[in-house]
């Protein structure tokens, strides 16, 4: 998923709840959105549009996103995309169940250090 | 997710994406731009960083789609494009196949309407039609309908019987209504106690006649049919309690029957109770048709067994009179031999339907071998694609698909369109089909019609869709690619259709052959004297006194003298006569033993012959020869003089000629004066054209009854006028008619005017019908070969065009050439005349019945066919092979 072949590939389900929860922060449009995760990872993290639109068009379908016509304030066409009450709920499942996963490691890790 | 609103939502949904990734690429550019790139690389940068838009722009819409739903799609829509593009193929294909699904569809739906469908009674299975064998009874071999039953059979069986639920007798026959509107003649059933029970169809409107209406004695009841309700009292429910006139006798409606009630395969107007009279019944009688309705369990071979024992109880109860011994009927050895009703209701109409079915079936599978023909040169000038598709991985499946669902979807649409060509073809049918096909009111298009149609649409569908799916599926990239520089077309991408050729030519054989066969048949039939001249100049109708309106046979015969006498007054009238019945009309024989005197008959019985009544000018008003002695006169007739006159096959049967037999002397039973023979007449093909003439015995139209023992005079009370007029056939003349009947009694309707010709044409109406449907399907057998080798040496030759070139270029002369590809067809064609003989040799055994002095290996047919097949191959394929020869070296040599 990443570019620069050092980083790994996130786990499955890892983009759909970054993007979740970026269109939670503020909803915006697909551009942006690449720029925000790039800018808030500090450039650890870079999408590639390659797997963003087709996940945003997937989350659509799934009803976990919606998208709103408007225009930009260069006054080009654009789309908004906003995330729904299925998709936080969505979101939420997925945080606990990815935060208990994390436990689970950072436990097992921790065992075999001492 | 609701999938149904996801699909109209697509294109909105496919226009966020666009634009989505249109944005992307315009704020990275815009980034781009600020940092002072200028535009054009900007952009390029941009797109570059982007990615594969395309691609990611498929896999975006990807989500909204069904992968396998879309590829179907999608060949859906390239299939719709290539027709499009080239019109004229898609044409063709949909008119072939309309034609030919079309004409199988409705030869279907008669033979589902006819042969395959129950009868339309409850419990269908459990009915029999009483017919009885009589093979001791001397002339019966000549009735078609087994020995009918007589009255006293009829009550011995009913009453005596184990083996059935119910059974009664029918005949159908015609009555005189007044009393409503104008006198009009109806069709009627005279019907016993058992018959309605037998069918058990409840009626639409009051009750069945019941035991008590067929009391004698009791006053006449009657019930509609459903049309005849609708047609004179307009479905007025009060219609039950009314009465009406029936041959002059007040009778009460009692009931109506539902819409589309047949019995068995008569059609009727009215109902009306037999009401035999049992104390005066006598064995004799033999007129009426049974059906039983079995009790549930008991076989057929049962019922035989039943009533066969109880042939012995009816001659021991019944008797023919004074004087008769009962058990002479012994000597007739009456069997029970009963079969289903619905084999007695199909007869032999069977065998005409098959061999139709077969005829179109066959020219379906030309159609389709035509087709697959075309389809083979279409997919081979696409060799090249497909090819390329297969090496970059398209797996066999995916093209064979491809193929496959532009033949299915020709072969479905062709369909749709067949149903129309089906619902003409079923109208077409019954409007000139033969008149006698029983049923013919139940054969419709209905479900499972439209079920055959699907069927044969897709089957066919891919029938010829196979053939190149098969042949083109290979991946065999490499041989296509390479350029065909050095390379003519292999030989066995050549084969296939060879074959295909082949099989056209021997199919459009065996149809041509059976076609021939019928034009022979019929042209013999046409040349068949019928014992009548210029039948077109040649009106009948049909009068009957009943017995209420005029009393005294005399009587009868005056009024219908004077009828005669009134009809020759009316202007273009050149001469008038009636008779019991006209040739060819169907009209059941009477039938009875004739004692020539002086002849000792073998067995003490001498044969039964055909009778009929006939007036004075009846012969020479029909134009039958008299080939001795004289008609009748109106002298012999009313002064009952013991004249007679016979067919000319009658009198040389006896005396040796026609001359021999004036003068001679015969009468019917012993107890009847010697008739003397005044005239003999020539033949006449009472039983139609294919039928030998049968040996008759012509009545006056007054005579002592030989049937009584008190004299009484007797004569046909329902007469079948014929008036020869250079008006015939026209509606004026039969309203002049009308006039003139009108004026000597006002009550008596005419019945069935028609010509003589429109009767002879009906009679041979199941060969000419035969006729027709094989000479169609044979030369659109023929001309879909001649299409096919046409198409095939033309594709040759395309494909073969450098070969001719450098052949030209060589030195060959054009002549050679020409006979180069004529040979190869010649070829195909004697390939397929060879096979097709030993088909149509074996095929046409099946038509025997149909065929009329001719046989069905008849060799100057099996020589004629062959001939007109070679000269259309050749014809055919030198076109093309005249194009080969027209090839311009320089050029060939240049196509790459």
């Amino acid at each position: 998923m990443s570019r620069n072949s050092d980083n790994r590939d996130l786990f499955p389900g890892a983009l759909e709840i970054m993007i979740l929860q970026s269109l939670r922060h503020k909803p915006m449009h697909g551009y942006a959105l690449v720029k925000h995760i790039q800018q808030v990872s500090d450039d650890l993290l870079q999408v590639e549009e390659g797997s963003l639109y087709p996940a945003l068009q997937r989350m659509l379908r799934e009803g976990l996103l919606d998208s709103q016509e408007g225009v930009s304030a260069k006054g080009r066409p654009t789309r908004i995309y906003r995330v729904t009450n299925a998709g936080i709920k969505h979101l939420e499942r997925e945080l606990s169940s990815f935060g208990k996963m994390f436990d689970g490691i950072t436990r097992v890790l921790a065992f075999s250090q001492s | 997710m609701n999938p149904i609103p996801r699909l109209f939502r697509r294109s909105r949904r496919y226009s966020d994406i666009d634009i989505s990734v249109n944005e992307h690429i315009e704020e990275r550019t815009d980034e781009l731009i600020a940092e002072g790139l200028p535009r054009k690389q900007a952009v390029q940068i941009a797109r570059r960083e982007f990615g594969n838009v395309a691609l990611l722009q498929q896999r975006s819409r990807e989500q909204w789609q069904w992968p396998a739903l879309e590829s179907l799609l999608a060949d859906l829509k390239f299939t719709l494009r290539r027709l499009r593009k080239f019109p004229g193929f898609g044409i063709t294909v949909l008119l072939t196949l309309a034609i030919g699904i079309g004409a199988n569809t409705a030869v279907f739906s008669v033979i589902d309407g006819v042969l395959l469908k129950p009868l339309p009674y409850p419990r269908p299975d459990e009915l029999v039609s009483l017919w009885l064998d009589a093979p001791g009874a001397p002339g019966l071999a000549n009735f078609q309908n087994g020995l009918r039953l007589s009255p006293s059979m009829y009550f011995t069986f009913s009453e005596n019987n184990h083996a059935f639920q119910s059974l009664g007798v029918f005949v159908p026959n015609t009555a005189n209504v007044t009393g409503i509107a104008q006198p009009e003649e109806v069709h009627t059933l005279l019907i016993t106690d058992g018959i309605l029970q037998t069918l058990a169809i409840p009626p639409a409107l009051g009750r069945w006649l019941s035991h008590d209406d067929q009391d004698p004695h009791s006053a006449k009841r009657v019930i509609l049919s459903y049309g005849y309700w609708q047609r004179r009292f307009g479905g007025d429910s009060s219609v039950i309690g009314r009465s009406l006139q029936l041959d002059s006798q007040t009778c009460e409606i009692v009931g109506v029957m539902p819409r589309g009630f047949r019995v068995v395969d008569h059609d009727f107007d009215m109902l009306v109770p037999l009401q035999f009279d049992r104390a005066h019944a006598k064995l004799a009688g033999f007129g009426f048709n049974g059906i039983g309705r079995l009790k549930s369990g008991i076989s057929r071979a049962q019922a035989n067994s039943d009533v066969a024992r109880l042939v012995e109880t009816w001659m021991h109860t019944f008797t023919n009179g004074p004087g008769t011994n009962p058990f002479y009927y012994r000597l007739w050895r009456i069997s029970p031999a009963f079969r289903s009703l619905k084999q007695q209701v199909i007869g032999s109409v069977s065998n005409v339907l098959w061999v139709v079915m077969a005829t179109v079936g066959l020219v379906m599978l030309i159609a389709c071998v035509n087709i697959a023909n075309l389809l083979l040169v279409r997919a081979d000038s696409r060799q090249h694609e497909l090819s390329i598709r297969a090496a970059l991985g398209a797996g066999r499946m995916r093209i064979a698909r491809e193929l496959l669902i532009e033949s299915l979807f020709l072969g479905l649409i062709g369909g749709v369109f067949a149903i129309g060509v089906a619902y003409g073809g079923l109208r077409l049918l019954v409007a000139f089909g033969p008149t006698n096909l029983p049923r013919l009111s139940e054969v419709t298009i209905d479900a499972r019609s439209l079920l055959f149609t699907l069927a044969v649409s897709i089957v066919s569908g891919l029938l010829f869709g196979s053939i190149p799916a098969l042949k083109y599926a290979h991946a065999r990239a490499t041989a296509a690619l390479s350029a065909n520089r050095t390379v003519s077309a292999s030989r066995t991408r050549q084969r296939s259709r060879n074959v295909l050729v082949v099989a056209q030519v021997s199919m459009a054989l065996v149809l041509l052959v059976s076609a021939l066969l019928m034009i022979r048949t019929f042209a013999s039939m046409r040349k068949v004297d019928p014992g009548f001249s210029d039948p077109a100049h040649l009106e009948t109708l049909r009068i009957y006194l009943p017995d209420l309106l005029v009393a005294d046979p005399v009587v009868v015969t005056h009024v219908q003298n004077e009828i005669a006498e009134k009809i020759a007054a009316v202007p273009g009238v050149t001469s008038v006569g009636f008779s019991a019945a006209v040739p060819m009309e169907g009209n059941d024989p009477n039938w009875d033993e004739m004692a020539v005197e002086g002849k000792v008959y073998p067995g003490g019985e001498p044969p039964m012959r055909f009778f009929n009544y006939v007036s004075p000018g009846y012969f020479s008003t029909m134009g039958s020869a008299i080939v001795a002695g004289r008609e009748y006169s109106w002298d012999d007739v009313y002064g009952l003089r013991n004249n007679i006159m016979v067919s000319e096959n009658f009198a040389r049967e006896n005396w040796g000629s026609a001359s021999a037999a004036i003068g001679k002397r015969m009468r019917q039973f012993k107890s009847m004066p010697w008739q003397v023979i005044i005239g003999v007449v020539q033949d006449v093909r009472h039983n139609g054209v294919n039928e030998k003439a049968p040996e008759t015995i012509y009545w006056p139209a007054m005579l002592q009854s030989p049937y009584t023992h008190q004299p009484t005079i007797d004569g046909p009370r329902s007469a079948t006028f014929v008036v020869r007029s250079k008006r015939a056939g026209s509606e004026a003349l039969v309203a002049d008619i009308q006039r003139a009947v009108g004026s000597v009694n006002a009550n008596v309707p005419i019945a069935n005017p028609s010509t003589m010709q429109d009767i002879y044409a009906k009679s041979m109406a199941r060969t000419s019908f035969t006729l027709s449907m094989l000479a169609i399907a044979g030369s659109m057998a023929l001309l879909l070969g001649i299409i096919g080798i046409y198409g095939v040496i033309s594709y040759a030759v395309s494909q073969r065009t450098r070969e001719i070139g450098i052949r030209l270029a060589l030195g060959a002369q054009k002549s050679e050439l020409k006979w180069m590809f004529v040979r190869s067809a010649l070829v195909l064609t004697a390939a397929g005349v060879a096979i097709g003989i030993v088909g149509a040799a074996a095929l046409t055994q099946s038509m025997k019945s149909l065929l009329f002095e001719i046989s069905p290996l008849d060799p100057l047919t099996y020589l004629t066919v062959p001939f007109i097949l070679v000269a259309a191959a050749a014809l055919a394929s030198y076109l093309p092979a005249r194009r080969a020869a027209g090839v311009n070296p320089v050029e060939a040599l240049r196509v790459d």
